[in-house]
């Protein structure tokens, strides 16, 4: 009898019928994913989970009799009162024929969990950087390897079998080795001969002759090799700086007075979002963390997502700042410059000319894109975003007529922040198709 | 014979190892072929773990088979219900294939070890060997090498046509796999050589009885059409295996297109016979793992521990709810299969007068073994039910019969545990196990080849249930493509031959594309 132990078996199995499977319903699983993101922490954003999507969606049908109508007749256990001829009302459910109570949780709905990679995969498709165009060299970047001839050492894997043989048959037929062929031919020369009866006269001389040469033949076969190592050859493979693209985004937030609890957690979401997204589908981008009040700061990722300072408004200072940041570490001319704000637009009207010009004549000229989302009040999440405006919203206003890299969006519910987060960094081919 | 009395139990701990599971196989094997004389395909057992059982939950429990999406599906559904507690995995998984191989869990006990292997290796092994069903329908030596081969040929089909085009042929082939069996044998195909020598006698005979006057007798203008009897002789209708006419006579079917819906409709009759035996074979193997499990237990094999952990859920897996328990969902195939083989035992060792009127050839014959075997030989679930549930068993579950008929307000109640009920409550569940009246009867009746090739079928309703016209539709639409035409589905009532629903598909275009 035999026991296998199969535990050691690569596990797995499953994994490409599962992939087939989320790619068969990958239109709903991706709008569960979306679903799913407004209940989540900032913190859990990127966790794996369990999503529900509609059943119908990945349905197998088959020709099946109905669950309801015509004559049926069924056995029961457990009858306690019955007797013959009595009647019972009809459960309201199947009428008491094939269906089955109590089994998953409701036709309507499939639920299944997502590891973390397959939730990202899906929440951050098809989105990207908008035009991402100077490239140049970094130093110590290494991006590729290429060909590059043969060598005469290397690793076995990379073993050029042509051309080591080549190199070997050049080198045997320099060193005059003797073939197998001719050592066949000494052998059945010799075989003959010892073969021969009666042998003729000088057959033996003839073959005291021929064996000496068979010697000869086999010890100059032995001393030359067939391969030697100096034949062997390698594939040589050599590393290849390439140009690589450099992206520096600006996440720019207002924390002021005037930002309530609420408005603060969409921009956090909003830029949560950002980062997200930005540290999983980017190598080279780097991410600038200010916040500002009436004074502008630096930060780092933690004092920005979780700090409480607070204070008045002054949304020129930020820009200030970024403007600062740029010239001291970011050359306009090596990289890309990405630009996304946050605010209330609740500003000193006294601010605006000096904000516009900043933007209008340092910012954008420099910028690849710039992105301003402004977050409203709860409670007036429908009709606000609609009517009134801010004093921000109006002066930008112009700014996004004369400049298309210029992005802004109103949101006002945590419902809306992924698909204006979407609509702001979907791949332009995408959007155009689908507008199309 | 003598039985080995234990000088010492097997185990005492719930621990076990290879060394263990041998001597588990070795003590447990003489019982189950010396004493009940089992017959039984060479084992081989496995162990894996809880991650390769869900692998294999969702490849219908064969050990290897083709991608398809749906797998992905159940996997994802299993997983997530193993993850969250709702649901335990099986101890085991057992296929009937030559040698026979037994999956256990890594994660079971060593009673549940013990019972696993009787359960399976012995009471699946035997019932799978020698139950007529799977005699007649299943290959057991050449299924692993056919599931091989098929997920192969898949495979190589997706790298040359593209996975979408594999996968919507997979897609239409798996809806109609219930419509892919042969219920009844076939015809065996005929020789080469057979079929000359018929077609030599047909010509001696025309030889002989030609008669040159025949020929001055005028005849009528030939009809142009192909008489109906005729063309539907030629095209084998009616024809209730679908897919099997498809295969054959799909007129716009690729020749790999062809050969997937063939692995399609052979893995489905693979299938055939565990779908009409699953309250026999769950009996069996529990009825086997139950005595073995006893008999270890009395000779000292097993401690009385290990023994009240078996118990603990051979009762659990025998367990029937009752119907207003609110756990109830039909019957357990355990409960009843077990429930029946138990009482069948019975009646052949100690019956009472009505049982010897009821089953006079095995009342009181004794050897209560040889006459289980002779049914797991030889009947299926229908006829198994309709000949050994005994009035005992049916007062003892307290069956009660009801019927539910449209148009009537209220369900009546039609047949309870009385003298008036038994046999109508008996031939009422035989029926609930007839795959024949379960499942809708659908045939092809004929192909309109003069006019524009629709393919025409009919469901021949009983008891009034007509299908469920959302999914028929979609099955339909998957139908129409694999035909290349348009597929009408007409049902109409066995008994009055009168139409009660028709449903018709024209093929989607870009369905290829």
């Amino acid at each position: 009898m035999h026991i296998v132990d199969r535990r050691l078996n690569p596990g797995g199995k499953s994994l490409v019928n599962r992939q087939r499977f989320l790619r068969r319903a990958r239109a709903y699983v991706s709008q569960a994913v979306r679903e799913s993101l407004k209940d989540r922490s900032i913190k859990d954003l990127a966790k794996e989970g369990q999503i529900t999507i509609r059943r119908d969606a990945i349905h197998e049908p088959t020709l099946h009799r109905a669950a309801k109508g015509g004559n049926r007749e069924r056995v029961l256990p457990g009858n306690r009162e019955f007797v013959e001829g009595d009647r019972i009302k009809r459960p309201d459910g199947g009428s008491g024929s094939g269906s089955q109570p109590g089994e998953g949780e409701g036709e309507d709905d499939f639920r299944f969990a997502l590891s973390r990679e397959e939730f990202l995969d899906l929440f951050l498709d098809d989105l990207e950087l908008p035009d991402m165009a100077k490239k140049r060299l970094v130093a110590g970047k290494i991006e590729g390897i290429r060909r590059a001839g043969y060598s005469t050492i290397g690793n076995p894997s990379n073993l050029s079998v042509p051309r080591t043989m080549q190199k070997a048959l050049s080198r045997r037929l320099a060193l005059r080795r003797p073939s197998s062929g001719e050592l066949r031919r000494l052998e059945e020369e010799i075989a003959e001969i010892e073969a021969r009866k009666p042998p003729l006269p000088d057959d033996a001389v003839t073959l005291e002759r021929l064996r000496e040469e068979r010697a000869h033949v086999i010890r100059r076969r032995n001393l030359i090799a067939y391969i030697d190592p100096v034949d062997l050859r390698f594939r040589r493979f050599e590393p290849v700086p390439r140009p690589v693209a450099q992206a520096v985004m600006f996440c720019l937030m207002d924390v002021s007075g005037s930002m309530t609890a609420h408005m603060k957690d969409l921009a956090k979401r909003f830029f949560a979002l950002l980062h997200l997204f930005l540290s999983r589908c980017y190598e080279h981008v780097e991410v600038v963390f200010i916040h500002h009040t009436d004074r502008a700061a630096e930060v780092d990722e933690q004092t920005f997502f979780y700090s409480t300072v607070t204070g008045g408004t002054l949304v020129s200072s930020a820009l200030d700042k970024l403007l600062e940041v740029i010239k001291e570490r970011y050359n306009p001319a090596d990289w890309n410059i990405y630009v996304a704000q946050a605010s209330d637009g609740d500003t000193l009207a006294s601010d605006n000319a000096r904000v516009v010009s900043l933007m209008q004549d340092e910012i954008l000229p420099i910028a690849q894109y710039v992105a301003y989302l402004e977050v409203g009040r709860e409670e007036f999440a429908s009709f606000e975003s609609a009517t009134s405006t801010t004093g921000l919203w109006d002066a930008y206003a112009p700014v996004m007529a004369a400049n298309p890299h210029f992005a802004m969006r109103k949101v006002s519910h945590r419902r809306e922040i992924y698909p204006v987060f979407r609509e702001l960094f979907q791949r332009r081919g995408v959007s155009e198709r689908a507008r199309s | 014979m003598k039985a080995a009395i234990a000088p010492e139990p097997l185990f005492t701990g719930s621990d076990w190892d290879f060394t263990l599971i041998n001597r588990i196989y070795d003590t447990v094997e003489p019982i189950a072929l010396q004493e009940m004389k089992l017959d039984i395909y060479p084992n081989q057992i496995e162990v894996i773990s809880a991650e390769q059982m869900l692998d294999a939950y969702s490849s219908i429990g064969m050990p290897l088979f083709y991608k398809h999406w749906s797998f992905g599906k159940q996997f994802v559904t299993n997983e997530m219900l193993y993850r969250k507690g709702l649901r335990g995995l099986a101890y085991e998984l057992v296929i009937n294939s030559n040698p026979c191989i037994n999956y256990l869990m890594q994660e079971n006990s060593a009673t549940m070890q013990t019972l696993v292997i009787a359960h399976a290796a012995f009471g699946h092994n035997h019932f799978f060997k020698n139950n007529y069903v799977f005699r007649q329908w299943t290959d057991a030596d050449g299924i692993l090498d056919y599931l091989e081969f098929a997920k192969r040929y898949i495979a190589s089909c997706e790298e040359r046509y593209g996975q979408l085009a594999v996968e919507r042929v997979l897609d239409a082939a798996h809806a109609l796999m219930n419509q892919g069996v042969h219920r009844y044998p076939r015809v065996r195909p005929r020789d080469l050589k057979a079929e000359a020598a018929r077609e030599a006698e047909r010509q001696a005979y025309r030889d002989r009885i030609y008669d040159d006057l025949w020929r001055t007798v005028p005849v009528g203008t030939r009809a142009d059409t192909v008489p109906a009897g005729q063309r539907r002789a030629a095209l084998g209708l009616p024809q209730e295996n679908i897919l099997y006419f498809l295969e054959k006579t799909g007129p716009r079917l690729e020749s790999w297109q062809r050969e997937v819906l063939r692995i399609v409709r052979l893995i489905a009759q693979y299938f055939y016979p565990q779908r009409q035996t699953k309250a026999m074979n769950e009996g069996a193997a529990t009825y086997t793992h139950y005595r073995i499990m006893t008999a270890l237990h009395d000779r000292g094999w097993i401690t009385d521990g290990a023994f009240m952990e078996f118990l603990q859920s051979h009762t659990n897996v025998v367990y029937q709810p009752t119907y207003d328990s609110g756990q109830f969902g039909g019957f357990n195939p355990y409960a009843l299969g077990f429930g029946i083989m138990s009482d069948v035992e019975r009646i052949c060792i100690d019956p009472t007068q009505e049982d010897r009127e009821w089953f006079g050839d095995i009342a009181g014959s004794g050897d209560p073994v040889e006459v289980l075997k002779d049914i797991w030989a030889n009947y299926r679930d229908e006829s198994f039910v309709s000949q050994f549930l005994s009035p005992h068993l049916i007062r003892q579950w307290r069956l009660f019969k009801i019927l539910d008929h449209e148009g009537e307000a209220e369900v009546r109640v039609d047949a309870i545990h009385d003298e008036r009920g038994y046999r109508r409550i008996r031939r009422a569940l035989a029926r609930e196990y007839d795959i024949a009246r379960q499942e809708p009867d659908i045939q092809v009746v004929d192909v309109d080849l003069a006019g524009d090739r629709t393919l025409m079928l009919e469901h021949a309703v009983n008891d009034g249930v007509v299908l469920d016209s959302s999914d028929a539709l979609l099955v339909l639409q998957s139908l129409a493509n694999l035909w290349g035409y348009e597929v009408a589905l007409s049902e109409v009532d066995a008994e009055t031959r009168k139409e009660l629903k028709s449903h018709r598909c024209n093929p989607q275009d870009d369905w290829m594309r």
